[in-house]
């Protein structure tokens, strides 16, 4: 019972950090078509930053904030100086960001080295927190779920029910109608790569505190946000939530019960899922 | 697009005219080792034509099939696995089965793979294609790492020898260089065959039209699966080669960078046609044994990543297509870069 709950625990606070990566990577492909497979470089990038600016100036807060700015105007630069340029090229597109991930790869092993960091987060954010069944959790993951949970919900607060994410909404569904009823396309689509972008970088720092930061991690986030957003539905935030769950969930469960071949139990559910409803649980067909 | 760029050739007739360029190519690849350093043999000579063949089967799937695929490797590090388990090994766990019993099993077993692969691929298409044969060839890589009773975990096998054949151990460098080769003409050859065989055409027309293709009643997705099937075939014989030259296969060899350098020597040289992954693999053969003269030799993922993110924006056909536009033959470069264009629709 107590390995069950607890279990079922690591499996929500990985689901969370898991939603925080897919989330920005699935604004993005949703409304623009741009798959971006630099975006498990941008969730380590975010970390390295977050961790330098954390380092130097002693405040993890001011780590988290340095790991979402800085990933969010990378985010615009690559838009406007990339992505903008071959608009419509998927594949194009594709190729770029996986030369920009393997260069960024190898930028971040040339400048912070091939150690493993970790956050050194306030005390109250990281001790226990006693539960009934199984004694105690570590605080600092009941707060990575809260925080995913807030964030999943001004996510769907700032699509719903925001003039910004109207549009955003519109351009998913046609984007040449927005363009012709006179919103600056080019603004929403920088908008919504920085949201995306960004949210890897706070991701990557959130991230690394609760594991840790090193080369590779990258790739890591990169398959999972794949994993999670095919499961999920390409474009749809619910859709993330829901694959973050189904994927956070089985990994730990399959570490727990079968420790050999947890990430087996990951690619059955892809697999389902490919076989019976190719779109994802909540896309909808291309 | 690219149907029509050339002549279709009616029956089975030799595909294309044989130029003076082609016989003095054919001549250079053969008297190549009996000038060679063996380094310059194997190291340089040998690996191009066997990354060539892994990188081709690329070629094949997103050039003609409009499928991109990123686990053509992992089609390549099965064949490599199988021969080091079907054949001796250094933990004893092979069978020793002979070399004419290992090497069909291990193409077998490798298309077969591929195959299905193929079949849940081809459910995606265009840059879904690309991350579920990502998200497959990243899962299998784990799972080549945790399982022991077969693949041997994380060290893999080591000492897998090449065969003795006719008095000829294969592994020296002259005769590996020509079964290389050899391999690597066959794959050629066949690529240009299939490409304007019946079934390259209807692939070629899928590849621009699959529902007007599915509406005039050609079966599109056994179409799409069989290009697997054939592209992992030539995968596996790549495959096979490496496992012989390495004398060693491991996670490693299958782990996310190698998935990634296929489609990276691939785009380098050019997805349009053929001999653009040779192109690709000389390439970057060539810039993986000297980036340590260029810049410091742990930087070649920076150097590599540099040159192809150079050529992807700059040159989206590859070097194949600077060449082409170079030479001005760009009117008859239709196949180059009909795949993206179709997709970008």
């Amino acid at each position: 019972m107590k390995l069950f709950i607890l279990t079922m625990l690591n499996g929500l606070t990985l689901a969370a950090l898991y939603f925080l990566v897919a989330s920005g990577f699935t604004l993005v492909f949703g409304l623009m078509r741009q798959v971006n497979l630099a975006h498990g470089s941008l969730y380590l990038l975010g970390a390295y930053v977050g961790w330098s600016t954390a380092d130097a100036s002693g405040s993890w807060f001011l780590g988290a904030a340095a790991g979402f700015v800085s990933m969010a105007v990378a985010g615009v630069l690559l838009q406007i100086g990339i992505f903008r340029r071959m608009e419509g090229q998927d594949l194009r597109q594709t190729l770029v960001t996986i030369g920009i991930s393997i260069v960024l790869a190898d930028l971040m092993l040339w400048i912070w080295g091939g150690k493993t960091y970790q956050f050194d987060p306030p005390g109250w954010l990281f001790g226990a927190t006693p539960l009934p069944f199984i004694n105690a959790y570590p605080t600092y993951r009941l707060v990575l779920l809260a925080l995913s949970v807030v964030i999943g919900i001004a996510l769907w607060l700032f699509l719903n029910r925001t003039p910004v994410g109207m549009m955003i909404r519109a351009g998913v569904d046609d984007r040449a109608m927005l363009s012709c009823s006179g919103v600056n396309v080019q603004r929403i689509f920088a908008i919504t790569f920085a949201i995306g972008a960004g949210l890897a970088g706070l991701a990557g720092v959130v991230g690394g505190t609760a594991l840790s930061i090193a080369p590779g991690e990258d790739t890591r986030y990169l398959l999972a946000s794949l994993v999670v957003v095919i499961v999920g539905g390409m474009g749809s935030v619910t859709g993330a939530a829901i694959g973050a769950l189904l994927i956070g969930l089985a990994e730990q469960l399959g570490l727990a019960y079968s420790p050999t071949y947890g990430v087996v139990y990951t690619f059955v559910i892809l697999v389902a899922v490919l076989a019976f409803r190719p779109q994802g649980i909540m896309g909808r067909p291309a | 697009m690219s149907v029509t760029a050339t002549t279709p050739a009616t029956g089975i007739a030799w595909p294309w005219p044989v130029r003076p360029q082609h016989i003095l190519l054919a001549l250079f690849l053969i008297a190549y080792p009996l000038v060679a350093t063996p380094f310059w043999t194997v190291q340089i000579g040998a690996q191009s034509l066997f990354f060539g063949v892994i990188a081709l089967s690329l070629m094949f799937l997103a050039g003609y099939g409009g499928m991109v695929s990123l686990s053509q490797m992992t089609v390549a590090g099965v064949a490599a696995y199988m021969i080091a388990l079907f054949g001796t090994n250094h933990v004893n766990i092979g069978f020793g089965w002979p070399w004419w019993a290992q090497v069909p099993a291990a193409l077998i077993i490798a298309t077969a793979a591929a195959t299905l692969i193929g079949v849940i691929a081809v459910r995606t298409a265009g840059i879904y294609t690309i991350m579920i044969t990502l998200a497959i060839g990243v899962v299998f890589f784990y799972f080549t790492r945790q399982n022991y009773a077969i693949f041997n975990g994380f060290s893999g096998f080591a000492s897998v020898q090449a065969p003795v054949v006719l008095g000829i151990n294969w592994r020296n460098p002259q005769p590996f260089y020509y079964l290389s080769l050899g391999v690597a003409a066959f794959c050629y050859l066949a690529t240009v065959y299939v490409s304007r065989s019946t079934f390259g055409l209807s692939l070629q027309a899928i590849r621009d039209n699959p529902r007007r293709m599915g509406a005039l009643g050609f079966n599109v997705y056994l179409h799409r699966v069989l290009a697997h099937s054939l592209a992992g075939f030539f995968a596996a014989l790549g495959g096979v080669l490496l496992v012989w030259m390495n004398g060693r296969v491991s996670p490693g060899t299958i782990d996310i960078g190698p998935l990634i350098n296929v489609l990276v020597i691939a785009v380098l040289g050019g997805l349009g046609r053929p001999i653009g992954p040779f192109i690709g693999a000389v390439v970057f053969v060539l810039l993986d044994n000297f980036a340590i003269d260029l810049i410091d030799p742990e930087r070649f993922n920076l150097l590599i990543g540099s040159v192809f993110l150079l050529i992807v924006l700059f040159s989206p056909d590859g070097l194949l297509g600077l060449w082409q536009r170079l030479v001005g033959w760009s009117s008859t470069a239709g196949g180059a870069g009909s795949w993206r264009q179709n997709r970008s629709s």
